[in-house]
């Protein structure tokens, strides 16, 4: 991970929106046309990504919700560069 | 295919009322004769029930759902209750104030289609003045921060231009490009010796789109929809019959898909007689080809049914006269044949000396090929 994207706030792309579906009982990512159901930690992750938070602010918020993850760290992590890949999140 | 299917995908016509008049749009051919619209109470009823079912995306179409005076307030109410609301629009009949407006009351998306990448055929197949509103409104879009999709619907005459469409897109900054090969419902149906393009122009078209989005796409996605008559395996059209889609129609009729209306023998439920739990889980005409049951060979014993459910419903009966058959566009159909004759090479193309004319889709014509 670069500096560079630590010190930005993580926010969901202009082109989604992410919203809880009661239907569904997940998460889901919603875009022109199309829907992405996110499973239990994708959801729990990109509810923080609202660009008040740095990548490693996202990290702490989390690990003080889930204590006692001791992989936690590099799973956030995981994620966000394939979500960043992905283009959901900048 | 999961037990309890559900509408998750609610696509609202509006109106038939439309300032184009497209030869390959996919409305009846009988839409002048269809009854009176909805009312704005009924479409907010329909809105919440499906949304209490789970439907979540919502397409505004028609027609030209711009046509529609309560549009606004549907838009809102959608948007309050949580669905992810989509505009697919021509563009003709809103200005800058109102794509403004759309923003502000909460629309999520707004597709914009243009009938060609130049002034003289758009207008020409549109039967309208309307490329340079066009341009203007997707600029308009943009310009309000909303995500664009440009549809371009593909066919004989425009997709020798493929490469201008898609450097139009990218100039007006379009998020997705939806090349959409001419599907053969409606009036395409009534023009689709006119409209089909042969085997070397679509092969070309998709090189072009290729390297397009190798070489000049950056984040512009392009979803190019190949026509099925080209292929030898059917589309999971719909995902399923009554398994995720659900169309209502401009008067209220309940559709598994769009195009189902002209199926003989199904009676399809109305919205003003029954809610859309009802339509959705109970009606017959939603039961009929859910499943496999309704299935004759050779899709029956078929191990890929499950991953096409045996096509198109529309396209079985359009093309072999019996719903239940399979899509003919699979090769293991015995009626592949009326698939593969309908295809020219651009050899036999050259032979053709007298066109047909193309029929354009206006009330005029509607009543014309709609007396009984
Ligand atoms: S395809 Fe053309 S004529 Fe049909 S509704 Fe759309 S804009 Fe109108
Ligand atoms: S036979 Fe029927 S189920 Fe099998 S591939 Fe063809 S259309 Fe699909």
């Amino acid at each position: 991970m670069n500096d560079q994207a630590d010190q930005q706030p993580v926010r969901l792309a202009p082109t989604y929106r992410f919203q809880w579906e009661e239907a569904q009982q997940a998460h889901v990512l919603l875009y022109p046309e199309g829907m992405i159901k996110l499973n239990g930690p994708a959801g729990e992750i990109l509810k923080h990504c609202d660009g008040t938070r740095t990548e490693a602010q996202v990290i702490e918020t989390l690990r003080q919700q889930f204590p006692g993850h001791d992989d936690l760290d590099d799973d956030v992590r995981a994620f966000l560069s394939e979500a960043r890949a992905k283009g959901w999140v900048s | 295919m999961s037990d309890s299917p559900r509408p998750l995908w609610l696509l609202a016509e509006l109106t038939y009322a439309c300032p184009l008049q497209c030869p390959y749009c996919s409305n009846p051919l009988d839409f002048a004769a269809h009854g009176a619209e909805l009312s704005t109470e009924d479409w907010l009823r329909v809105l919440r029930e499906a949304r209490t079912m789970g439907a979540t995306q919502l397409g505004f179409s028609g027609g030209e759902p711009l046509a529609r005076r309560d549009l606004d307030t549907l838009i809102a109410e959608a948007r309050k209750l949580g669905y992810y609301t989509n505009l697919i629009t021509s563009a003709v009949g809103m200005d800058a104030e109102r794509v403004a407006r759309f923003r502000e009351i909460g629309l999520d998306h707004i597709q914009v289609s243009f009938q060609a990448s130049d002034a003289e055929l758009n207008d020409l197949i549109a039967g309208t003045t309307s490329f340079q509103h066009k341009l203007d409104m997707a600029r308009a879009v943009k310009a309000n921060g909303f995500p664009m999709v440009l549809c371009f619907v593909l066919h004989r005459d425009n997709m020798d231009r493929v490469d201008d469409l898609l450097e139009l897109a990218k100039s007006l900054n379009a998020d997705y490009v939806e090349l959409a090969t001419t599907q053969y419902y409606g009036w395409a149906w009534v023009n689709r010796d006119r409209l089909m393009p042969t085997r070397e122009q679509l092969e070309e078209a998709e090189q072009i789109t290729n390297r397009f989005r190798e070489e000049r796409a950056g984040d512009m996605k392009i979803y190019y929809v190949v026509p099925d008559y080209y292929e030898t395996r059917p589309k999971p059209c719909m995902n399923g019959w009554g398994q995720m889609f659900l169309t209502i129609a401009p008067d209220g009729t309940a559709l598994p898909c769009h195009a189902a209306r002209q199926l003989p023998g199904l009676s399809f439920p109305n919205v003003r007689d029954a809610s859309i739990d009802d339509i959705w889980h109970r009606s017959g005409a939603f039961n009929h080809f859910r499943g496999y049951d309704w299935m004759k060979e050779p899709c029956r014993s078929c191990p890929e049914k499950t991953k096409d459910f045996g096509g198109c419903r529309c396209q079985a009966y359009m093309l072999t006269g019996d719903a239940a058959n399979a899509d003919p566009v699979c090769d293991k159909s015995p009626f592949h044949d009326r698939v593969l004759s309908a295809i020219d090479t651009r050899d036999q193309r050259l032979t053709e000396v007298v066109e047909k004319p193309l029929v354009f889709r206006n009330p005029k014509n509607s009543r014309a090929l709609s007396q009984p």
